[in-house]
């Protein structure tokens, strides 16, 4: 099918968009989960790293698609163990301990990637879905994705599902809302925290991989650059729901590709600087947004236990 | 149904061995993870830790080397510990680190010249500290109005502050005669702080230090001695408390975040004036965060600050050591730091509980025991 030269250019800009979403997307579902069962985990970007880099060297090594995502969230998952070890068995505050967690993993990924600086790996390309893909415009932006970009569209109306209308989600959510209640029913607290924290580990680190596979293929020291904080603030905007951090997400894959368009076209009016700022700037903004509208606050807070401790009564 | 169980017991002591009882522990836990990092490195782990205290302690320079570093970590770790005092987290003392050498730097390059001599030095760092504690005011505003999380906002004005200063200085503030590398001209001799020691020395510490180890002690005066520092603390511990005396929770907050602001941005002038004397790349290599690791080292304690400030500074100085002698990259540092704070947080833990491990054979001991003390406060059980 031919397309007028604009709108090739507009089906161009919404792919990069959906595109450059995935990783703040899978990270942020992630957080949603470890959050809604009373976990705070501010070390994503830690996490993103280190599932970037085991999903790079594991997908140097063995050139296979599937053992590089799952030793990317197994690496991921085995990074929040230690951030849940600290938060849900010692007690420790969740703030210092999540920070500590990205230090790590920024620490941790600079050591061990040293020599697999700019070394070619494997590369995950776009992945067109057969039929669906040639539909104009919303072919290239939502069909002709790589896989890991497909799994962050699906995730949100899956996740939504599960903690809106399955058995589970109501364990998740009953940790994080009344911890003592749920307990007191007979739900085993440490262990539902455990479990959705290294989940949220877990999809972080796919989202790690989709930067090393996918999105700028390749190993670069702090490749995250700060989006896994990014995704901490689309948690906030979401208000802990799934659907919403997908709006929130190619709402930021929106700006990023709207950068690109940007720095082609040279707008001499707004100086680059502010450009390559504006995500960050503008996350705040909508975090102003979201506070300071009473209604939006009034039935989205926070989980009513996130952060908090709990101590069984012996 | 499990064969062993761990039960945690509050310890009762004094705060001074609690104290001791948690550094030994964060020191053991970071030493042991350290040695691991280094081991995964491909080093080995005594080498590594030789390398690093020779580097860091083992000449006249490399001591000097530690003072220099101790400055700028004294001031970030105040901003981190005052605010922390107050439950509030300044994770932006990057950010206002940068801000503060870029007002720094603007006097220096701008306002000095038409200023008698003497003033361009005070100007310059009264300049850092108003630019950091400029940069910190949103955060705090935003907080105290709208309840806005000032983890976030701190941390994500981090990257537009180095975003701003490397427009400025690959742009607007370049050297037009700096032979293609980034960075502005160098600042006139008369804002450079003045070394600490005579020249023949061989140490580049400079009179930062002193004014550190100054503004600790007044910080701590302002917060244990002063009716504002009161009610910071009352705030900190309990809003409830302060909201029913009456206090302004508002404006102590906006107050103390930029206070904690102009700290980091002084720390960024210092850095700047004292060291760099030019903004170019690589002016912010992560005091401010590092200020969060010297904050937890000291316990949040204001007057303990500066020593926990050296003890990093030395880290810092002997894993520079570790990049030439056994050519580890510098990533390592920020993993030595992630093991110090995890260490902070088991030593915290540990000197707060007693951990006791049942097996199946002291079962009746424990429960005897527990019958003993049943009027000692909860026991806690963890799986």
């Amino acid at each position: 099918m031919l397309l007028s030269p604009g709108m090739e250019n507009l089906a161009l800009l919404a792919q990069i968009a959906v595109k450059s979403s995935t990783a703040v997307l899978l990270a942020a579902y992630g957080e949603i989960i470890t959050e809604r069962s009373g976990v705070l985990n501010l070390g994503l970007e830690g996490m993103l790293l280190i599932g970037a880099l085991a999903g790079f060297a594991t997908g140097a090594a063995t050139g296979d698609a599937a053992t590089a995502l799952g030793a990317a969230a197994l690496a991921g998952a085995a990074a929040a163990f230690i951030h849940a070890f600290f938060a849900v068995s010692l007690g420790a505050d969740q703030v210092l301990s999540g920070l500590s967690l990205s230090l790590l993993g920024a620490g941790l990924t600079g050591v061990l990637g040293r020599d697999l600086l700019g070394a070619p790996g494997l590369v995950l390309g776009a992945v067109p879905v057969p039929v669906l893909a040639h539909i104009p415009v919303l072919g290239q932006a939502v069909f002709t994705q790589p896989v890991l970009t497909y799994l962050a569209l699906l995730l949100a109306p899956l996740l939504w599902w599960v903690l809106a209308h399955t058995r589970t989600g109501l364990l998740v959510r009953a940790c994080g809302e009344n911890a003592s209640a749920a307990y007191a029913t007979g739900v085993p607290i440490g262990l539902v925290r455990y479990a959705c924290t290294c989940f949220g580990g877990a999809l972080a680190g796919l989202g790690g991989a989709f930067l090393s596979l996918s999105y700028t293929p390749g190993w670069r020291e702090g490749m995250s650059a700060g989006q896994g904080w990014i995704a901490i603030a689309m948690v906030l905007f979401a208000t802990w729901r799934p659907l919403r951090a997908l709006l929130g997400g190619l709402l930021f894959g929106a700006l990023t590709a709207a950068q690109f368009s940007f720095q082609t076209e040279s707008a001499q009016w707004l100086p680059v600087w502010v450009l390559r700022a504006a995500p960050y700037l503008l996350t705040i903004a909508v975090l102003v947004l979201v506070q300071s509208n009473a209604r939006l606050r009034r039935y989205s807070g926070p989980p009513a236990n996130l952060g908090r401790f709990f101590r069984r009564e012996s | 149904m499990m064969g062993l169980r761990f039960v945690l017991r509050p310890r009762h002591t004094s705060a001074p061995v609690r104290a001791a009882v948690s550094l030994f522990f964060a020191l053991a836990l970071a030493g042991l993870l350290g040695s691991l990092v280094f081991a995964l490195a491909g080093a080995s782990p005594a080498a590594a830790w030789r390398a690093m205290a020779e580097g860091a302690l083992g000449s006249g320079y490399s001591l000097g080397e530690v003072l220099l570093k101790t400055a700028p970590l004294t001031l970030t770790g105040l901003a981190v510990a005052l605010c922390c005092r107050l439950n509030l987290w300044n994770v932006g003392a990057e950010g206002q680190f940068v801000c503060g050498a870029l007002a720094a730097c603007f006097v220096g390059l701008f306002v000095s010249p038409g200023l008698p001599p003497f003033w361009g030095l005070p100007a310059a760092l009264i300049a850092g500290a108003v630019g950091g504690a400029a940069w910190a005011f949103l955060p705090g505003l935003l907080k105290a109005r709208l309840g806005v999380s000032e983890i976030l906002t701190t941390l994500l004005l981090n990257y537009v502050a180095a975003l701003f200063m490397e427009h400025l200085y690959y742009g607007p503030w370049r050297d037009p005669e700096g032979m293609g590398f980034p960075g502005t001209v160098e600042l006139p001799q008369n804002v450079w702080l003045p070394m600490l020691f005579p020249a023949d020395w061989g140490t580049r510490a400079h009179w930062g230090l002193p004014l550190a180890l100054l503004l600790a002690v007044g910080l701590w005066l302002l917060l244990e001695r002063t009716r504002w520092g009161f009610r910071a603390r009352v705030l900190g511990q309990s809003p409830k408390a302060a909201a029913y005396a009456g206090f302004r929770a508002a404006r102590i907050t906006i107050t103390a975040l930029c206070l904690s602001g102009a700290l980091a941005g002084l720390a960024g002038a210092g850095e700047l004036l004292g060291v760099q004397h030019r903004i170019q790349d690589g002016l912010a290599s992560g005091f401010g965060f590092a200020g969060i690791i010297v904050a937890f080292l000291a316990r949040l304690n204001l007057l303990a600050v500066p020593f926990a400030a050296w003890f990093l500074g030395a880290i810092l100085v002997g894993a520079d050591q570790l990049q030439t002698d056994l050519r580890l990259p510098g990533a390592v540092v920020l993993a030595l730091e992630a093991a110090l704070l995890f260490g902070a947080l088991l030593g915290e833990f540990l000197a707060a509980n007693r951990v006791q491990i049942i097996g199946r054979t002291t079962k009746r001991f424990e429960q005897r025991h527990e019958s003993c003390d049943e009027n000692s406060g909860e026991d806690n059980h963890v799986a």
